[in-house]
């Protein structure tokens, strides 16, 4: 069965007045109904223009995108400006990191919910009304037949992401891409929309692609995970393996880099430096100006893609040969994988 | 007989070594109608009597959501608020009612990092002058002095001395709060007080500050109030850890103490709340989902400020009795009627064992 999205090779430039900005360099993967794929990045790296070049957001005068973006088998780098209004929205919708600017705070919800509707369905505007009811009830906003007439401001943060979660779903999208839905909230608010997500995806069937910087979020909620450096791919594969076993030392500083509380540490891993300017990145690996590990060879060349022996979906893209990646994965990440064996 | 370091509702015991005590500190900001006659009609009770004692070369760690008066709190220690009552006792002295002047020459004493690297740095100065301003301001040395003090920080924050010249806007997020970070060191402060200093940081920069910051105090025996909601990085960084909701102390323990063995079930809530990066766990994780939002501050839930989100919510009590502040083990102080037995536990099991 073909896969619901295939990303294939995508690049996205920006035009700027200091230079080209190359976003997105090659970027593939798939989508397929009813998956989780989580993209984990610090700022920067390209997570969410690539997700903004899937929905064709970027302004056409700034910026050039090439490669395939296949939804269903169609190409939605080449279609028109009409064709993408019927898909966004209706078959990929996407809920956006910050409820309180993303929300049209001169309308009340109901008709903002309504309009997603009608903009897209043939249905009455009292249909359209009880189906933002309907919504506004599933996402659990209580008293929702009283609030649907509110304003934004009148809700806090965590109810406004209901209300986005509300838009992006109400016409049943076969992917919904959720660019860091809660990075505004506080962790018990957080909690509350991260269950609501899991459920809404379980009963609606939606395909999610979940873009975070948090890795805690990702090993909660997705089945696969890409991570992502300097706008390129360095890791891909299934949520446990590359939690049990990341190959990409870029993913270790990521994990030890983060405290945590089911780990004991009194120093956290640091990787040096800052990422790298997307102006001019360094040649060979992207990551090897912050690497502990670089060799010459890593200037030069740019590592492939490559598969983990025994494991054909994990791929990493990095010069270190396999035991030395196990060697050092294991002294660097030790407290980790020692809370792991004690387990 | 109590521990020195025992909060109790009204007042802290102290053994008079503690670098800073503070008791039942408040806040209120007063809520006013009328333009040109102006009445009070409410007050925000951003900081409603909180207490506790710091000894030198600790770190505190404060943690709570948005809007439960940590920031408002760290601002009325410092004075740049004025408390609407209760005590601050810095190195014995109180400081409470002291006037802006009379507070300067104790400022070097305290200082602060601020939140967002990138609107606490006057972008029109350059970096030399904001890390050695506070020096000149306290008549430290002189010209050539203070030029190698800066340098000096610049290096001991990590960075190139000879960026001693640079704007803020030619460094990134990570680099402006080591900037901050040697802004606050450049006095010799004894207390500084970080806002919820990596927050705006991505996590590998994230983790090179935490490591900055450890370094420091150990180097410096400096003492922190560090301000957080992320459970995580407070978890890393402090000794003792005090969880506030809406404006009040709900516990305060020791930091190992408080995340093994929470007594209080807000802080069980939050814990069960913290995503966990490893798949097994978390997946299965269920966290303790409180019912609604935090309350409005104006006009705030009576007695136990957390009975209408808590599930261990117990009728003709929780609504009726404020909780006072109670030692429950060493150091370990919570206000609840009925603190948790045991961790973790599902929402379930702690309405359950409520009437127990």
């Amino acid at each position: 069965m073909a896969p619901l999205l295939e990303v294939r090779d995508l690049r996205t430039q920006f035009h700027t007045d200091d230079g080209t900005v190359q976003a997105v360099d090659s970027v593939s993967f798939t989508v397929d109904k009813g998956q989780v794929l989580g993209i984990v990045g610090e700022s920067g790296c390209g997570k969410s223009v690539t997700c903004l070049t899937i929905m064709g957001l970027n302004d056409p005068r700034l910026s050039m995108s090439s490669g395939e973006v296949l939804y269903k088998g169609e190409n939605l780098l080449t279609a028109s400006s009409r064709r993408l209004r019927e898909i966004r929205g209706a078959e990929i919708a996407m809920i956006f990191q910050d409820p309180m600017t993303s929300l049209n705070p001169v309308h009340s919800i109901g008709r903002q919910l309504a309009e997603a509707v009608l903009l897209h369905k043939d249905s009455s505007k009292k249909e359209a009304r009880a189906r933002a009811l309907e919504m506004l009830e599933a996402v659990k906003i209580p008293r929702a037949d009283r609030r649907i007439d509110d304003y934004p401001h009148q809700f806090s943060g965590g109810m406004r992401q209901r209300v986005m979660i509300a838009m992006a779903l109400i016409n049943n999208p076969d992917i919904v891409i959720a660019d860091e839905p809660t990075t505004a909230l506080d962790v018990t608010t957080q909690a509350q929309i991260l269950l609501l997500l899991k459920e809404l995806q379980r009963d609606f069937g939606s395909a999610i692609i979940m873009i975070t910087h948090d890795l805690g979020v990702v090993a909660e909620t997705a089945d696969d995970v890409l991570v992502m450096y300097s706008a390129r791919i360095v890791e891909r594969g299934a949520t446990d393996s590359i939690f049990k076993q990341p190959r990409h030392p870029y993913t270790w500083g990521l994990m030890g880099s983060l405290p945590r509380l089911d780990v004991n540490v009194d120093r956290l891993v640091q990787i040096p430096g800052q990422p790298p300017s997307l102006l001019r990145p360094p040649p060979g690996c992207r990551f090897h100006p912050r690497c502990p590990y670089a060799m010459t060879v890593c200037h030069e060349k740019e590592p492939p893609s490559v598969a983990v022996p025994g494991d054909p979906e994990h791929e990493d893209a990095c010069h270190l040969d396999a035991a030395a990646k196990q060697r050092e994965a294991r002294q660097l990440l030790g407290a980790i994988y020692e809370t792991e064996a004690a387990r | 007989m109590t521990s020195p370091e025992t909060v109790t509702d009204t007042r802290v015991e102290t053994t008079g070594d503690e670098l800073l005590v503070v008791e039942n500190l408040t806040k209120h900001f007063p809520v006013t109608r009328g333009i040109v006659f102006q009445k009070q009609i409410a007050a925000v009770k951003a900081v409603d009597g909180i207490s506790f004692a710091l000894h030198e070369g600790e770190t505190l760690g404060i943690v709570g959501e948005s809007g439960c008066g940590k920031s408002t709190l760290v601002r009325c220690i410092l004075k740049l608020l004025q408390p609407t009552s209760g005590r601050i006792i810095f190195e014995g002295q109180d400081i409470t009612g002291l006037s802006r002047r009379q507070m300067r020459p104790l400022r070097r004493n305290m200082m602060m990092v601020f939140q967002d690297p990138y609107a606490s740095l006057n972008a029109r100065k350059r970096v030399g002058f904001i890390i050695g301003e506070s020096l000149e301001l306290h008549g430290i040395g002189n010209a050539d002095d203070r030029k190698r003090r800066v340098q000096e920080l610049l290096e001991v924050v990590g960075l190139n001395p000879e960026h001693y010249n640079r704007f803020p806007h030619e460094f990134s997020g990570g680099q402006r709060q080591r900037i901050g970070v040697a802004r606050a060191l450049a006095v010799n402060p004894k207390l500084i007080f970080l806002d919820e200093p990596v927050s705006a940081l991505d996590v590998s920069v994230q983790a090179q500050i935490l490591n900055l910051l450890k370094d420091l105090q150990k180097e410096f025996g400096l003492t922190y109030v560090f301000i957080a909601h992320d459970l995580n990085v407070v978890r890393h960084i402090s000794d003792r850890v005090m969880v506030m909701y809406l404006g009040k102390a709900a516990e305060v323990a020791g930091r190992d103490e408080l995340y093994v063995a929470p007594k209080h079930p807000y802080t069980g809530a939050l814990l069960s709340a913290v995503p966990v990066p490893n798949p097994d766990i978390g997946r299965s994780r269920r966290p303790i989902v409180l019912e609604g939002d935090v309350p409005n501050p104006i006009n705030p839930p009576d007695a136990c400020n957390f009975h209408p989100r808590c599930p261990r919510f117990h009728e003709g009590r929780c609504d009726v009795e404020t909780p006072s502040l109670r030692e429950i083990g060493r150091r370990h102080i919570v206000a609840c009627h009925y603190p948790l037995e045991r961790w973790p536990m599902t929402a379930q099991e702690m309405a359950q064992t409520t009437g127990a």
